[in-house]
């Protein structure tokens, strides 16, 4: 298969970074559990590695960690094409918060829950149009564009559900976030999150439009002088973009059944960059890696849930966690990565 | 044109300007050997160069962009030291760079006094700064709202507008660094008027330019550099224009050869064989501010060369064909089927390919590897959704590493590791892959070592021994008599004419390169909106 990841050996490929982190961060809570005086020990009740079955499902801090991280990494999946052509999507907060406004909406005016599911989606994919066409064909800075639908959508997410929560009872739209197949008892976000995944994989990797994206991002000029249709595929990278969000929206508003136009994906645009760029993608443009974003979301998520673990007030969570995403961030720095590779060599 | 034609300045009163014996090293070249240059009270004198001559060095040193490794200046008669383009000005030495560095977004007035704004108290004084933005304006007699944008002036007007703001620093010395690169007939009139104005006022005016033509119009004196070393001063009126560009590309060229023989042929080059269509046709192919309406054809197994200087209009020839820009006049045929205009994406399919001269900035993906690097044109050809298997982009990479003998450690590795010359036969592996009907190389044997450019040469007879039709893009004049069955000649963004078997050779281009124009108005031989 033609992923950069496939060719690369497993410690050149960028998705390794945020994967340590993620185990360093699991192994640094054991830890806590097991050396702190009245700690709860490896796997004791409350422990960070406990699994305790809840209503018949696995629960625990690691499952929290992948059903938290599950919106993230679909937005951080939809965001990462977009910043591989040189590009960048603010608006895909709003947009949760507009698909799931719409979606609430409309089912409880007694519309399928099917149809609402589908209407919120397209609606996800027609906000991403409007930012693909104004920024490709109309060459408005993608800051600008995207930053208007910030501000614009969740304006409109207010005036639908006319500036209440809408809460709602339907266990198709309950099943997005809530849901727990029988047949894979994990959470269904995780599960929307990682076929997505490999969706996405398969349409950029085993067709050229991975590569077309990466070559418009890295050189425009020599993409265009090869006849890359460079307009159409920008363009399609903030529509997938703003279907994403819309899917990250459905989750977000599943998992409190109703939906919050004030709310629902505050700061996830920041979330989402922050997950492409940890997975080794450059804000530059250029290459990408659909792992490493993944990956990178979940990362985030399970600082968030090490932050709840070790009960760190929501006022002082901020700190610990910046202070871990610079550390990420460092280490996967140009100039140390280039004297990790050095070293590499030197020892064979 | 021989050394005792040569002026010999007469050394009675100091030079405005005297450069003596500059060197300039950079790390491993040295761009700049023992130069020597002057320039006197109300003069325009003309720089003139080949591509790495070192003219841009010496515009440097001038500006006080960057110090010189040994050498001095003076300004009348006192050494300077500019150590920055603030410092040269305070001196009186005022540049003005190709690329106009006007805030766009500014006012005129705001422009020519940005970042020595008269103030008091910290506070800029608007009347003052208006009242001398107008004294530079002036100077130059051209009149333009000083509260207008920049970026709603023509280009040429934003040309003068930088010229004001060197003015305003009582500059003594102006140097233009291609001032009229982007200027139509008109406008570099314009500002020829201006510069003729401020050579009266007792300017000294360093003129750099490829444009021979409009270094004869306003010239007095003429400098060649060639490789970084002086080739000589002359003044214009004893400098013929055969000598001239013999001074600057180095080669010799004989007088007597203008004779009939070499005189320009400018029919044959727009009339297709009798039989079959050429592999590439275009008919009075041409675009405003880029080239005159240009007619060509190539067949099959055949290479034609486009010569002439830099700046002649050869690469926007060249983009014209490939569909790169629209032209807005004239078509291009590939086999006789006319292409679409202006789009790339068509000539590929037509079976048009195209090396661009700038190999990193346009042709490469520096990061990807040889493999993506190769694949890329062919992979565009069969559209997004028809991936090719990974099995065959290796072959494909394997045989073009072999077949071109790709110096790299291995197909993975990222083309911006390789030398130039590895990294110009990926370029030519890419276009080779999707087997073109026509293949336009621009400069591919620029900035690349013997060896390797030998090899390209060898690779581009035996396309051309296997049918492909070539259009060839050189400064090396050797190179396209060697390669090519015929050529074009361009010069000032025109067709000077066309040279074919054995009337193709060096001096004949040379001259035809050097040859006056038949029009009387010399002075406005670039690309002309009227002439289509």
């Amino acid at each position: 298969m033609a992923t950069p990841a496939g060719q690369r050996s497993w410690h050149a490929s960028p998705a390794v970074w945020p994967v340590l982190g993620i185990v360093s961060l699991v192994l640094l809570n054991a830890l806590f559990d097991k050396l702190l005086p009245g700690g709860p020990g490896l796997f004791g009740p409350g422990a960070f590695l406990r699994l305790s079955m809840r209503d018949g499902v696995p629960a625990g801090a690691l499952v929290d960690i992948l059903n938290y991280g599950g919106a993230i990494a679909i937005l951080a999946l939809g965001m990462t094409p977009v910043i591989a052509t040189r590009g960048v999507d603010l608006s895909v907060g709003s947009v949760m918060a507009l698909a799931g406004a719409v979606a609430a909406s409309l089912v409880v005016a007694d519309v399928p829950s099917i149809a609402a599911l589908a209407t919120a989606l397209a609606v996800g994919a027609a906000c991403g149009l409007c930012n693909g066409v104004l920024v490709s064909f109309g060459g408005v800075q993608p800051f600008v564009v995207t930053l208007v639908l910030m501000v614009a959508g969740r304006g409109v997410a207010q005036l639908v559900t006319g500036s209440q929560i809408t809460t709602f009872h339907d266990p198709l739209l309950e099943f997005v976030g809530l849901g727990r197949p029988a047949w894979l008892p994990l959470p269904m976000p995780f599960i929307l999150a990682t076929a997505m995944l490999g969706a996405t994989v398969l349409a950029l990797r085993r067709t050229a439009l991975g590569l077309f994206t990466e070559a418009v991002g890295s050189n425009p000029e020599a993409a265009a002088l090869v006849g890359v249709r460079s307009r159409l595929l920008v363009a399609a990278a903030y529509v997938f973009c703003g279907l994403c969000a819309a899917l990250a929206g459905l989750i977000a508003m599943a998992n409190i059944k109703g939906a919050d136009p004030f709310n629902a994906g505050r700061n996830a645009e920041l979330a989402a960059i922050f997950a492409v760029v940890v997975g080794g993608t450059s804000l530059a443009g250029g290459r990408m890696c659909l792992l490493g974003a993944f990956a990178g979301a979940f990362l985030l998520q399970a600082l968030t849930t090490t932050m709840y673990a070790r009960n760190i007030g929501a006022d002082v969570a901020p700190l610990p966690q910046a202070l871990a995403i610079l550390a990420v961030c460092i280490v996967g720095s140009p100039p140390v990565a280039a004297m990790l590779g050095r070293r590499r060599k030197r020892t064979p | 044109m021989t050394p005792a034609e040569r002026l010999n300045h007469p050394a009675a009163s100091p030079p405005l300007v005297d450069v003596r014996g500059v060197v300039m090293d950079y790390p491993g070249v040295r761009a700049l050997d023992r130069v020597s240059f002057d320039l006197a009270r109300g003069e325009i004198h003309a720089l003139m160069g080949e591509n790495g001559a070192g003219k841009s060095t010496l515009v440097k040193i001038l500006a006080g962009r960057q110090r010189p490794t040994a050498g001095t200046i003076r300004l009348g008669g006192t050494e300077i030291r500019p150590a920055s383009t603030r410092h040269a000005e305070a001196h009186g030495v005022s540049t003005v760079f190709q690329e106009i560095d006007l805030v766009p977004t500014l006012s005129v007035a705001d422009n020519i006094c940005l970042g020595r704004e008269p103030t008091r108290l910290g506070l800029v004084r608007r009347p003052r700064l208006r009242a001398r933005a107008a004294a530079a304006l002036r100077r130059l007699g051209i009149a333009i709202d000083l509260d207008r944008t920049v970026e709603e002036l023509p280009t040429a007007i934003q040309q003068l507008v930088a010229i004001s703001r060197a003015l305003d620093c009582d500059a003594r010395v102006l140097v233009l660094d291609e001032p009229t690169s982007s200027l139509d007939a008109s406008e570099t009139g314009t500002l020829f008027e201006a510069l003729r104005r401020l050579r009266e006022q007792g300017l000294g005016i360093v003129f750099v330019t490829h444009f021979i033509e409009q270094v004869y119009a306003i010239a007095d004196r003429i400098t060649v550099l060639r490789n970084g070393a002086r080739v000589g001063c002359w003044t214009t009126a004893a400098l013929s224009r055969e000598a001239l560009v013999s001074a600057m590309t180095g080669r010799r060229l004989e007088a007597v050869h203008r004779g009939p023989a070499a005189a320009p042929e400018r029919e044959p080059i727009g009339a297709p064989a009798a039989h079959a269509p050429p592999a590439l046709a275009a008919r009075d192919l041409g675009r405003r501010r880029s080239i005159h309406p240009v007619s060509l054809h190539v067949s099959c197994g055949e290479a034609l060369g486009l010569a002439g200087l830099l700046g002649s209009g050869r690469t926007e020839l060249a983009r014209l064909l490939f569909g790169a820009d629209a032209p807005d006049t004239g078509r291009v045929e590939v086999e006789g089927r006319p292409l679409p205009v202006g789009s790339v994406r068509a000539a590929i399919a037509a079976g048009v390919a195209m090396t661009p001269e700038d190999r990193k900035s346009q042709g490469l993906l520096l990061d990807f590897s040889v493999r993506e690097n190769i694949v890329l044109a062919l992979q565009s050809r069969r559209g997004p959704l028809h991936p090719l298997p990974r099995a065959e982009q290796d072959r494909l990479a394997a045989h073009y590493i072999e077949a071109l003998a790709i110096a790299a450690p291995g197909p993975d590795t990222p083309v911006g590791q390789l030398s130039g010359g590895n990294q110009q036969k990926v370029l030519l592996a890419r276009w080779l892959a999707v087997q073109p009907v026509v293949l336009i190389l621009d400069e591919p044997t620029r900035g690349i070592d013997v060896g390797a450019r030998a090899e390209i040469e060898r690779l581009i007879l035996d396309l051309r021994a296997r049918g492909m039709a070539i259009v060839l893009i050189s400064s090396e004049l050797d190179e396209i008599v060697r390669l090519c069955d015929r050529a074009l000649v361009l010069r000032d963004r025109t067709a000077a004419g066309a040279l074919a078997g054995e009337a193709l050779d060096e001096s004949a281009v040379l001259a035809m390169v050097a040859a006056a124009p038949a029009s009387a108005s010399i002075a406005n031989r670039t690309v002309d909106e009227d002439a289509g």
